[in-house]
């Protein structure tokens, strides 16, 4: 019993640490890879390659005084950063890195991952409803409208994977891809012993890392907080530690997000071409390498519009990822 | 600011964009009836940053006059100040030598692209893309420092005067000005397949923010906003003025009338103010650069003076009443985006937020010039 209760310990201290220090160097990874982007040096001057800058960015944010404008729901207002970040390490907990590194390996991990996903919509309702500003509801309403009609491809897409492998374990997802590349969800071609050509699953990959974008609301998604209009968007109103949360909880989604679509469509922890046995370097590499295309695509891409998101969303994805779960659906009814 | 707000079905909603708002580049207020993310009506707000330029101008002479005009446009300053020293010249009857002719066109076409460089990355960041901003605000730095080098100063020109100019240009300054040309044509065809060829810019500006030519005439709006909708109109061809008739080159007229439109007629015109930097830089002649004979003291002959230039944002007048004093008895300025900006009350109705302030980015608006 006692060993159970330290292992759950040891798990959430892990994962509220690895959610943490992501978070906090990642900021620093995305304005350095801003910087090269554009042509500027980035944050450089606070340490070697200005790595001291997230910890002094953090005690600049945790020594601020916490602003509640007046008429504000004080009680929603406080809540909703910390709802923005909870869900984002409680997700954590069941995420596979490697075989042997994963806090508590449940049968329906995916499930879990995606009813934590939902609640991050929540924390920016309440956010923008609290804050009492006009921008920060306009942005609430875009932010919930996006989540809700970006979370129909994405879970239709997973229960394609989910019937290709029969099992909501995420463990067990990536063990059904070991072997190389071709055997990945990501590409038609199964090697195994049933053998199952899907030719739609790339653009089910794609639809999947589109949408893991617009749920982390990233560029050219982040009509959450398009600063050009709604200047900052639901976090208008937050100063000190209440913005750092948002900043922290957006991050740790990215990670979230990119280690999903390790897991689901990119072989999780496994090597490449099969020559060495898969451990949590590869997967942490992939998940990086996903991360670096999110904060390239953002320095890319202008912001679209709220409808020609929806529209992308309800015209094409879902449609698209309907007809791949049909197509899944006949594939395994035929073979 | 205590107690709950209670807003009905079908009931709209103030919303005060500006003074201070990252969209409006300045201290515009936009006050915006709002019917969710749509607006019903809205109505643009002046007066933040008057400075009473044309009040100034009656009560100081016209030299003393000239730096002010640069500090309308602190973004295109150098069309601001050739207006005003061509409407001073038209006026006292001034003879300007060709050498400082042909160095103020190349001076202001090279401020002319400064501007629409700065515009097009502060657009593109209101469409939420940040990076061409620092590509465009790179290539704008190689003009300053040129402009830097000759006139002295980076943003707020006095370097004509009248008659001539304060300083002659050096070969270093026409080194560079040749150099910068090829340099800035491999730019523009980056942004091209950087920006304009982008899905998402296309899917932004297509269509969006419609403004008929109709609509251009009855608010008087000229420059690229009129040109995007059609209106070939430009003061360097339809009213020469220098020596542009002796450069070759296009107006760029796009019939779109969308947001897509006035953006590419920009893009266009930097290309065609590269060709008049370069057939300027080919015919520079050697001579001095003020004129032998001038009046010690400027005082026109009574009577009424106007003179319009084409600016980076549109057409510029400068309407000088003299009674024959070291003073104009009236000074005014008729500044384009003044007319360019109160078409949005009228285009903006019934958009989306985010439209609407795609079609505030086009219109290219700088505040220090409506409000003068």
């Amino acid at each position: 019993m006692s060993l159970t209760l330290l292992n759950v310990i040891i798990a959430v201290v892990c994962a509220i640490g690895f959610a943490a220090i992501n978070a906090a160097y990642l900021v620093w990874a995305e304005r350095r890879g801003a910087g090269r982007i554009q042509r500027r040096p980035g944050p450089n001057v606070n340490g070697p390659l200005g790595l001291l800058q997230p910890p002094a960015d953090g005690l600049k944010l945790m020594t601020k005084q916490l602003i509640i404008p007046g008429g504000a729901d004080k009680a929603l207002f406080m809540v909703a950063p910390v709802l923005a970040m909870v869900p984002a390490i409680m997700s954590f907990v069941t995420i596979p890195f490697s075989p042997l590194i994963v806090a508590n390996s449940m049968n329906i991990g995916v499930l879990m991952i995606f009813a934590f996903a939902s609640l991050g919509g929540m924390s920016i309702l309440l956010a923008g409803w609290g804050s009492r500003n006009k921008y920060g509801v306009m942005a609430s309403v875009r932010a919930v409208s996006q989540a809700i009609s970006y979370e129909v491809p994405m879970l239709i897409t997973v229960i394609t994977i989910v019937m290709m492998t029969g099992t909501m374990d995420l463990k067990e997802i990536v063990n059904a891809q070991a072997g190389g590349i071709w055997n990945w969800n990501l590409f038609p071609v199964h090697l195994k012993d049933d053998f199952v050509l899907q030719p739609l699953m790339p653009i089910s990959f794609l639809i999947f890392f589109i949408c893991s974008l617009a749920e982390t609301n990233r560029a050219p998604f982040d009509l959450g907080e398009a600063e050009s209009e709604l200047v900052a968007g639901f976090h208008t109103e937050y100063g000190s530690m209440g913005f750092g949360l948002f900043f922290m909880g957006e991050y740790a989604n990215i990670v979230i997000g990119a280690s999903l679509t390790v897991i689901l469509f990119l072989g999780g922890w496994h090597c490449p071409l099969g020559l060495l046995p898969g451990n949590v370097g590869f997967f942490l590499i992939k998940v990086y390498m996903l991360i670096f295309t999110f904060i390239w695509i953002r320095w890319t891409f202008p912001r679209t519009t709220i409808y020609g998101l929806l529209n992308l969303s309800w015209k094409i994805l879902i449609p698209i990822s309907l007809f791949n779960l049909l197509l899944q659906a006949g594939l395994l009814k035929v073979f | 600011m205590s107690g709950p707000i209670h807003i009905q079905p079908g009931e709209t909603f103030t919303l005060n964009v500006g003074p201070q708002h990252p969209a409006t580049h300045g201290v515009l207020r936009v006050k915006m009836e709002m019917d969710g993310e749509y607006i019903v009506k809205a109505e643009t707000v002046l007066g933040y940053i008057h400075r009473m330029h044309e009040l100034m101008g009656e009560n100081r002479t016209y030299p003393q006059v000239l730096p002010n005009l640069s500090r309308l446009d602190y973004l295109g300053a150098m069309g601001y100040t050739h207006g005003h020293v061509l409407a001073v010249e038209r006026a006292a009857g001034i003879e300007v030598p060709e050498r400082a002719e042909y160095v103020r066109a190349i001076m202001v076409e090279l401020n002319r692209v400064a501007s629409h460089l700065f515009w097009f990355g502060a657009f593109v960041m209101d469409l939420g893309g940040f990076t061409p901003l620092m590509y465009a605000i790179e290539d704008r730095e190689y003009i300053l420092d040129m402009l830097e080098a000759v006139t002295g100063s980076r943003l707020t020109y006095c370097y004509f005067r009248f008659g001539g100019l304060y300083n002659d240009v050096d070969d270093d300054f026409v080194n560079a000005a040749r150099a910068f040309i090829p340099r800035m044509r491999k730019s523009l065809k980056k942004y091209d397949a950087l920006v304009t060829g982008n899905v998402i810019l296309q899917q932004r500006l297509r269509d969006i923010g419609p403004i008929s030519a109709n609509m251009c005439r009855r608010y008087g709006a000229t420059g690229p906003v009129a040109r995007g909708s059609g209106i070939d109109f430009d003061v360097r061809k339809n009213e020469p003025y220098s020596v542009y008739p002796e450069f070759d080159f296009d107006v760029p007229v796009y019939h779109e009338c969308d947001s897509l439109a006035r953006y590419k007629v920009r893009m266009d015109e930097m290309e065609q103010s590269l060709r008049i930097i370069e057939q300027g830089l080919d015919k520079l002649p050697e001579g001095p650069i003020m004129p032998k004979k001038k009046p010690k003291i400027i005082k026109p002959p009574a009577g009424d003076y106007y003179q319009a230039v084409e600016t980076a944002r549109g057409s510029f007048g400068i309407r000088i009443v003299s009674d024959g004093g070291k003073n104009a008895y009236r000074f005014k300025l008729r500044s384009p985006t003044y007319s360019n900006m109160h078409l949005f009350d009228e285009a903006c109705e019934g958009m989306m937020i985010m439209d609407a302030l795609a079609l505030m980015g086009s219109l290219d608006l700088v505040i220090p010039e409506i409000d003068r």
